[in-house]
């Protein structure tokens, strides 16, 4: 069985990691995908590169819990996240999100819960490079929300 | 006791370290943060005032959160991942 979740610099292919989580189970009906990438404006201002850092352990340590909350709340067979840290340009791929299940309900669920989780509560921090200097990307009330929605109440924002 | 302390993104900037170990006489985090924020102003970051977050042994902790010897503490702003 391969890894469920992985912080690594280098790119991921999401094909290959469909795959890889389907391993020819024939039970699954369903594979439901996110892919976030780098935008190249934030707050009003052009984004020219970023660069992420993680808080290794804990950041594993998070991610992995989240699936096991998915695979307690939905009905799934499994999951994958892969996220990436270091240097990062627009239109590079940042994170992916793979979820298995019978029926699409499920995964599409479990992925947005997943991603939802991720956002405000595992240990990633980016810095950007504007044309105004470097500066730290700041965290969303909107983020907290959308986690309040699956009835987790937690203050990250 | 001895713990060690991990500081991240611009909290690790503003105090100029990645990781300190610290002789400490606090028992909870707040205690750990009281005595940092009196230990000079590289520490001014840690204030109440702004949007800290903290973990003790690898876990998103609120300041109640128990010191153990030994364990692992660290501080950070919001987390921007995804």
């Amino acid at each position: 069985m391969t890894a469920r979740v992985s912080i690594q610099t280098q790119d991921f292919n999401l094909a290959m990691e469909v795959d890889a989580l389907r391993q020819s189970d024939k039970r699954v009906g369903a594979v439901c995908t996110f892919t976030g990438t780098v935008r190249d404006r934030n707050d009003g201002l052009s984004v020219s590169s970023m660069e992420l850092e993680h808080y290794p352990g804990m950041t594993e340590k998070a991610i992995e819990a989240m699936i096991d909350e998915a695979l307690n709340r939905f009905d799934i067979f499994g999951a994958r996240v892969v996220h990436r840290v270091g240097f990062l340009q627009p239109l590079d791929q940042v994170v992916m999100v793979a979820v298995t299940s019978a029926h699409r309900g499920e995964s599409f669920k479990a992925c947005e819960f997943l991603m939802d989780y991720l956002k405000t509560q595992a240990p990633f921090w980016k810095k950007e490079q504007t044309p105004e200097g470097a500066r730290w990307v700041d965290a969303r009330v909107t983020d907290d929300a959308a986690l309040a929605k699956w009835g987790i109440e937690l203050k990250n924002s | 006791m001895l713990v060690t302390i991990k500081y991240f993104a611009s909290v690790r900037e503003a105090i100029g370290c990645a990781s300190e170990q610290r002789e400490t006489a606090a028992t909870s985090l707040a205690g750990l943060r009281d005595e940092l924020l009196a230990a000079g102003p590289a520490y001014a970051c840690l204030s109440r005032e702004r949007a800290v977050r903290m973990a003790l042994g690898q876990m998103m902790s609120d300041e109640a959160a128990l010191l153990t010897p030994g364990c692992e503490v660290a501080f950070f702003p919001p987390v921007t991942g995804g």
